[in-house]
């Protein structure tokens, strides 16, 4: 073993520990019959949510683009390895098998439309970027929702237009149904595998961030015209950070796929508000902070989940009601604020002059 | 329905696009920022006019209640959640603080007005107009002609008036605008307020043509009419009202000849060829970056 660990890889250590530390918590907590079942049926999300988040944040904090388009990709993962498993559900019997191949189906076709959106797009760069990724996002919701996909036995059928024209024999199953999707998908997904796709997601991106080519798209993020100017290409950097980012988006939305019986596009589901609500957990844990993207969705959808159990209790049914359907407003002001709090010139120098303050009197 | 009549309603379409056009170029043009919250302050002036209306109000007190609250609505936003930010390190800052206030002001509606669509019951009430087989509605006759008068009426303030006089320094720059005597707090709030009152009146004609409100109405219009900005060059008061009139032409029109279904795709997609080939919009201007 090596004497003295780097920094760095000491702080990616403690990020694995957390995840790894967290995981057994929830397997003790469920062995001893303390879980609830409101906080069980959390733990797939959970898991989702983190590899979404993180790899949003490899976008956001890492290339320094603002990406409206993260459920797009999640879309694209989700119908795509789902695809799949409907397909080989006879074939393949075992279900970890499958789904590990519908992984990394999801995986691939998303970063194929990663890498195919990303060469228009990424031409651009601020606001025009985020409303070009949230266009693409929309049309790509748009594009599920009017594609029919049956199989008989004369093989695939596609149609745009509905299941009828398809044209298939008596035998044939429709898989993906238009707006109603695909159905009756097997519940492959468990808490023990999100948790080594967090890892694995966990571990593509703090490896990548903290190597070479990690180090020149963050250079691209802090001056472009610099990172140009000393022979970084900047198109194959962008790139390569936007396409693992959809990757690994589409992992995530594979996961969640799995978790569903029925899978089908909606704009809560691959809308715009997916998008918002990653973003919302990217903000909170800190733009760039890749620890901070695990902590924040588990942190943020727990608090929310405790104040609702503690309204049931007391019987507050007023709050109760106003949670739960309000929580895109809980997230829309917690984003406000973050942003206000730590990016404000005015805040940060309020928030030195009262820290170093504290720091003086401890000296 | 012919070619013709399709032709009409996308101008008519597109005037309203162009009215949310300009105040997204505009604030684009000087604080150089997206206002994501632009298409959510335009049904905030709908629901305002709803509800007026519906307490009894005639239309035309009831639209002016609303420029107004709007545009009170649209500088309590840059004041709180804009300006505070304007000189902070990242230029993504300001951006997601805009989606936030976005979403804050839809889910606001949410909670006060309730997901159930309103239908909206229209401000017009001039007769139809008939021509040569072809039949104009009054909302499109008003549309058209607020569209023109709001054009011109922007052109004129900021190239004849003070204050637009200090509009155009402060989005040439802002640092010598402020040594000029210009105050640019105040200029931008102006500019604010101005795009959040054509907000409403933008509200107004587009609830007017389609009847149905609810708290999203406001959000695709309002990123189809910054696709508008940007397609007539983002910054040009001209440009936007090119830019909304073509793409309600070509959104109509896509919507009649290739699928009903895409035209929303169809619109995104006209955005993405512009900026592929060109990225300064039909009448914008090459800005270089400086090292």
């Amino acid at each position: 073993m090596k004497k003295m660990m780097t920094k760095k890889a000491k702080q990616n250590a403690i990020t694995y520990g957390i995840v790894i530390i967290g995981f057994l918590a929830m397997q003790l907590l469920s062995a001893t019959g303390h879980m609830s079942s409101s906080l069980s049926g959390l733990l797939i999300p959970f898991c989702y949510y983190v590899i979404l988040a993180v790899s949003l944040n490899l976008v956001v904090g890492v290339l320094g683009e603002l990406s409206l388009g993260h459920a797009g990709f999640m879309c694209v993962g989700a119908f795509s390895s789902v695809f799949f498993t409907k397909c080989m559900e006879n074939v393949i019997t075992n279900s970890v098998i499958r789904f590990i191949i519908a992984l990394i189906i999801g995986a691939v076709i998303a970063a194929i439309f990663g890498v195919l959106i990303g060469i228009p797009v990424l031409r651009l760069k601020g606001d025009y970027l985020a409303i070009v990724t949230l266009a693409f996002g929309e049309i790509i919701k748009n594009l599920v929702n009017v594609l029919y996909i049956g199989r008989d036995g004369n093989g695939f059928h596609f149609s745009m237009k509905d299941s009828l024209s398809l044209g298939m024999e008596p035998d044939g199953q429709v898989i993906v149904n238009g707006p109603q999707g695909i159905t009756g998908i097997p519940k492959d997904a468990t808490f023990a595998i999100g948790v080594i796709l967090v890892l694995i997601t966990l571990f593509i991106v703090l490896r990548l961030v903290d190597s070479r080519d990690g180090r020149a798209i963050q250079s691209i993020r802090d001056n472009r015209i610099a990172a140009e100017s000393i022979g970084i290409n900047v198109t194959k950097y962008k790139l390569m950070a936007f396409s693992v980012s959809a990757g690994l988006a589409g992992i995530g939305g594979a996961l969640y796929a799995h978790n569903l019986s029925t899978l089908s596009a909606t704009p809560k589901n691959f809308g715009y508000n997916m998008s918002i609500m990653i973003l919302v957990y990217v903000v909170l844990g800190g733009i760039g902070n890749i620890r901070g993207s695990v902590i924040a969705p588990i942190v943020l959808n727990l608090v929310l989940d405790y104040f609702l159990r503690k309204m049931q209790m007391l019987g507050n049914n007023v709050v109760l009601q106003f949670l739960s359907d309000n929580r895109m407003l809980v997230y829309a002001i917690v984003l406000i604020v973050i942003m206000l709090f730590s990016w404000s010139p005015k805040m940060i120098e309020w928030r030195e002059r009262v820290f170093h303050k504290k720091a003086k009197e401890e000296a | 329905m012919s070619f013709l009549n399709y032709l009409i309603s996308g101008i008519s379409l597109g005037s309203v696009y162009a009215i949310i056009a300009l105040g997204y170029t505009m604030v684009y043009g000087i604080a150089k920022m997206l206002n994501f919250a632009h298409g959510d302050v335009i049904m905030v002036g709908a629901y305002v006019v709803f509800y007026s209306t519906a307490a009894g109000m005639p239309a035309i007190p009831a639209v002016l209640l609303s420029v107004v609250i709007c545009t009170v609505l649209g500088m309590a936003i840059e004041a709180v959640a804009y300006r505070p930010l304007r000189s902070a390190a990242s230029p993504l800052a300001v951006l997601i603080t805009a989606i936030g206030v976005s979403y804050l002001l839809q889910n606001l509606a949410l909670l006060f007005w309730s997901s159930n669509t309103k239908s909206f019951t229209s401000v017009v009430k001039i007769p139809a107009l008939k021509v040569a087989g072809l039949n104009i509605s009054g909302e499109t006759i008003v549309t058209i002609a607020a569209c023109i008068l709001i054009v011109v009426g922007l052109t004129l303030f900021i190239n004849k008036t003070k204050p637009g006089q200090a509009m155009l320094a402060v989005s040439e720059d802002k640092g010598a605008a402020q040594l000029m005597g210009i105050n640019v707090n105040a200029t931008i709030a102006l500019t604010f307020a101005i795009g959040s009152g054509l907000a409403a009146i933008a509200g107004v004609l587009l609830c007017s043509a389609y009847p149905s409100l609810t708290p999203y109405t406001g959000s695709m219009p309002g990123i189809k009419a910054f696709v508008a900005a940007v397609f007539g060059g983002i910054g040009s008061i001209p440009g936007a009202m090119i830019g909304g009139i073509l793409l309600g032409i070509i959104e109509i029109f896509g919507k009649a000849y290739i699928s009903s279904q895409m035209a929303d795709a169809i619109v995104f997609a006209v955005l993405i060829v512009v900026l592929l080939v060109k990225p300064t919009g039909l009448l914008g201007k090459q800005i270089q970056e400086k090292v």
